[in-house]
């Protein structure tokens, strides 16, 4: 049994402690927001919180989390009020929304260690991101808007 | 393991059998669709589908066959019906259209079909929804006028509501649907009385999209997200060469491992269904199969690519003629002046988001069956999987879900055939999930190609003829986008010389466009360099370009202040782009890193001519998701196969463009006009290759023509 924290519920899983914690939150868990994309860490789609760092899912073993706190896009906010969720609403910014759950956890540990980013650093941190619809620019303008208005 | 249902799923289509009210039924005739009666439907022998259901509490249901994979018709097809019936947009509650073409379907090309493709969904859809709403309409002003006892012709609507202006009275359409009749048949509704555009109030106004709160808070329900009671997961490989199909494996070992249920033969490769998909993945990673690799063994896409130029050369080529305008032969026998030029492109691959999947359940007793998936066909999923598993297409019902990403990919429903086949296999329900790794084996590509353009000019310096021969596999794939109506060259012959290779191909966002397109705008533009003209100026004089095109091409023109001059290191091209009876121009700026051969996009104008724009913001979001998606293509994608397997595997070797590869600016701009909207999720694509490599001459004076740019080929282009 491997014991975390997920959205401030104290969750015990029956999971080999080498499988992603991917899979676990998606599938045993059944919290489903959390996407698979490329399964090598390469795109960003399953990026969730660890310990308040922001790291791909995929490639996070759930041995890592024994004992830590996780937090996927369902537990960035009760009711999709995170500055970085509104702004993502009023810019519409989703197009087939499949990678905008890892853009937003990612975007949100930025927000979470610097208020304020310029441009250049939102690029730099969100690089790894892919959204294959090609949203970037309204990412970007939804993180700065977040920023002003968080 | 914790199992459970998401109530959506089980609640999914149910809004509209259960609200009470009234019901009106879509049909489809030879005139297109049409709304009927409940009791019109009785009497005759057309099955009734709801449509439109109008609560008595308020609520409008509408059905969308907008398959939603990013492009947002999902809400801008139910749009159109309640802007025309005059409903309260905000009790409008919108559900997917079932799977059934008779009823939901389309008429194209003769074909009646579901299928979300070509960027065609409101283009197609416009008129029947329009007349649609406008019937219920009717129908709720005649129950009001009965109820008043005054004249139907006195009355009017607001949303949700008609009104009597004579005497303030109102009756919501929920208090008409608690009392009133549909009437059998339903009125007819003449094109004058549709409202007039400047009385809309959803159509071309801000209306927001219905599937953007399920998508920043993770309760969109994608397919890959299905998860149902007694389910097990699956994964498939496939045979490395497309043409392969499996002789053994070490079934006994695959077996043994951890949560490993059962192995699945198919046509064409190995499942895999396992307790968990981490548990299937790695025996997918354990499988060691014998292939028969069938005739592709040795394809190798370079080579193929080089041998077209033989069959182009080859005068006994089969050729398919593709438009045969004028004397194209006595064109250039009297040319003053000819022109001739090569281009080529190479496999691309879709690279959505969601990897492919589909969930099959079959029924206890076998004689229907369900199926979960994303799919921009459903109707094509529904046959698929009938055929699959031996049902008629009406014992099996498609929940259609939300796409990760759809660009042609999800219109065949050859995977959720593939779950269908091992649900069956292991009798209980299956998620099928291709890795990425698969996704790219398995691919369907954007074939490649080699292109050869003649042009013949006159004493004038007027092109009066054209050839354009497009080579390689594919069929219609190769040749969309390679006729040039937007062009009033006099004679034309244009053909496509085929071959057949068995690699997987497959429509991709634009398809042939990316490759015809980028051919035909790089070949005027060296027309335009040799005649020393303004490239604009010269489609316009040279080219004979249509007044559409003119407007587009001022416009654009306007926009990015063609004119003006450019940093010493900047440089701009220009290229006309269409699409599903849509056209636009478009203008890119460049720099480029002489030493890594890297072309940077500064900032990209378009100008699109698409009719009528039922949702400006979400259009110009696909337009500009079509510049991003052409980019990404143009400057990094590339599939390549040797011995006749695909080399890339993942987005380390098949590179996506990332935030900071984006050009600073976008700016896209619709041509005001009044007329039927066309297509807009594709018109952002086509013209960015030819705008590059246009960019790249002036910069360089040296010309791309081999697609991707890849900096390897940037750099070569420079030294030769």
């Amino acid at each position: 049994m491997v014991s975390f924290s997920l959205n401030d519920k104290r969750v015990s899983v029956d999971a080999d402690p080498s499988t992603p914690l991917l899979w676990v939150i998606r599938d045993q868990i059944g919290l489903t927001g959390t996407k698979y994309g490329c399964g090598a860490g390469l795109c960003g789609a399953c990026t969730v919180h660890l310990n308040g760092r922001a790291v791909r899912s995929c490639q996070t073993p759930v041995a890592d989390a024994a004992g830590a706190t996780v937090v996927t896009i369902e537990g960035l906010s009760p009711d999709s009020s995170h500055p970085l969720q509104k702004a993502w609403v009023a810019l519409e910014v989703p197009q087939c929304g499949y990678c905008q759950s890892g853009q937003i956890m990612k975007a949100a540990e930025l927000l979470a260690t610097n208020k304020r980013p310029t441009r250049a650093q939102i690029v730099e941190h969100m690089d790894g991101n892919i959204c294959r619809c090609g949203t970037y620019h309204k990412i970007i303008a939804a993180i700065e808007m977040a920023s002003r208005e968080g | 393991m914790t199992i459970h249902i998401d109530k959506d799923m089980i609640s999914r289509r149910g809004v509209l059998a259960g609200l009470g009210g009234l019901t009106f039924g879509l049909a489809l005739g030879a005139d297109g669709a049409r709304l009927f009666s409940v009791a019109e439907a009785a009497i005759g022998a057309k099955a009734i589908n709801a449509w439109v259901r109008i609560a008595p509490n308020g609520t409008v249901a509408i059905y969308s066959a907008g398959a939603e994979m990013g492009q947002g018709s999902m809400t801008s097809l139910p749009m159109i019906v309640a802007e025309e019936m005059d409903a309260d947009w905000s009790k409008v509650v919108v559900e997917m259209a079932p799977a059934d073409r008779a009823i939901y379907g389309y008429t194209f090309n003769n074909e009646r079909n579901m299928a979300i493709v070509g960027s065609r969904a409101v283009m197609l859809y416009f008129n029947d929804l329009r007349v649609a709403g406008a019937q219920v309409r009717k129908v709720m002003i005649a129950n009001a006028a009965e109820k008043w006892g005054v004249d139907a012709a006195t009355l009017r609507t607001e949303p949700g509501a008609v009104v009597n202006p004579a005497t303030g009275e109102r009756l919501g359409y929920g208090e008409i649907a608690a009392f009133g009749k549909v009437p059998s048949p339903l009125p007819t509704v003449a094109p004058s009385e549709l409202k007039a555009r400047k009385d809309w109030r959803l159509i071309g106004k801000g209306v927001a999209r219905r599937d953007t709160p399920l998508k920043v808070n993770g309760q969109a329900i994608y397919g890959i997200d299905v998860r149902l009671p007694g389910m097990v997961y699956a994964t498939s490989l496939h045979a490395p060469v497309h043409t392969g199909k499996p002789l053994s494996w070490n079934d006994d070992e695959i077996k043994k491992m951890p949560g490993v249920i059962d192995t699945v033969r198919l046509p064409n490769g190995v499942s895999i269904v396992a307790q968990s998909f981490p548990q299937a993945m790695a025996a997918r990673a354990a499988l060691k199969v014998s292939w028969e690799h069938g005739p592709a063994a040795n394809f190798d896409s370079e080579a193929a690519l080089a041998a077209y130029v033989k069959i182009h050369d080859d005068p006994n080529a089969q050729i398919t003629n593709l438009e045969k305008k004028g004397d194209t032969d006595a064109a250039f026998r009297a040319a003053a002046r000819t022109f001739k030029a090569e281009f080529r492109s190479d496999y691309g691959y879709h690279a959505q988001m969601e990897p492919l999947n589909a969930v099959v359940r079959i029924a206890a007793d076998g004689r229907s069956a369900e199926v979960w998936e994303g799919s921009q066909a459903p109707d094509a999923t529904r046959d698929q999987v009938a055929r699959a598993l031996g049902l008629a297409a009406d014992k099996v019902t498609v929940h259609q879900c939300y796409m990760g990403g759809g660009f042609g990919r999800r219109s065949l429903g050859d995977y959720a055939a593939e779950c269908a086949t091992i649900t069956k296999a292991v009798n209980r329900p299956v998620k099928l999930v291709w890795t990425r790794e698969e996704d790219i084996a398995h691919g369907m590509f954007r074939p490649q190609s080699f292109q050869c353009l003649e042009a013949a000019q006159d004493a004038s310096g007027k092109v009066t003829g054209w050839r354009h021969c497009v080579v390689g596999d594919g069929g219609v794939l190769l040749h969309t986008g390679i006729r040039i109506p937007y062009y009033g060259v006099p004679n034309q012959s244009i053909e496509r010389r085929g071959v057949s290779h068995g690699i997987r191909l497959k429509h991709w966002r634009a398809v042939g466009h990316v490759f015809n397109v980028f051919a035909i705008e790089s070949f005027v533009d060296e027309m335009a360099v040799a005649a020393n003209m303004d490239p604009i100026a010269f489609r316009i004089e040279r080219m004979a370009a249509t007044p559409k095109a003119r407007r587009c091409f001022e416009t654009v023109a306007r926009m990015c202040d063609w004119n003006a001059p450019r940093p010493p290191d900047r440089a701009l091209g220009f290229s006309i782009t269409e699409r599903s009876g849509s056209l636009g121009a478009g203008v890119v700026e460049i720099s480029l890193n002489r030493e890594r051969g890297k072309i940077k996009v500064h900032r990209v104008w378009v100008a699109v001519d698409g009719g009528i724009v039922v949702t400006p913001g979400p259009a110009k979001a696909n337009i500009e998701s079509g510049i991003l998606y052409g980019l990404s293509s143009v400057l990094h994608e590339r599939v390549t196969l040797k011995d006749g397997s695909v080399q890339q595997s993942n987005f380390h070797d098949y590179e996506l463009m990332r935030m900071s590869d984006v050009p600073e600016e976008m700016h896209v701009e619709f041509v005001d006009v009044d007329t039927r909207p066309t297509g807009l999720g594709e018109i952002g694509n086509p013209f960015i290759a030819g705008a590059i490599s246009n960019a790249f001459y002036r910069l360089t004076g040296k010309r791309l023509r081999h697609l991707p740019f890849t900096p390897e080929r940037v750099l070569a282009t420079l030294k030769a």
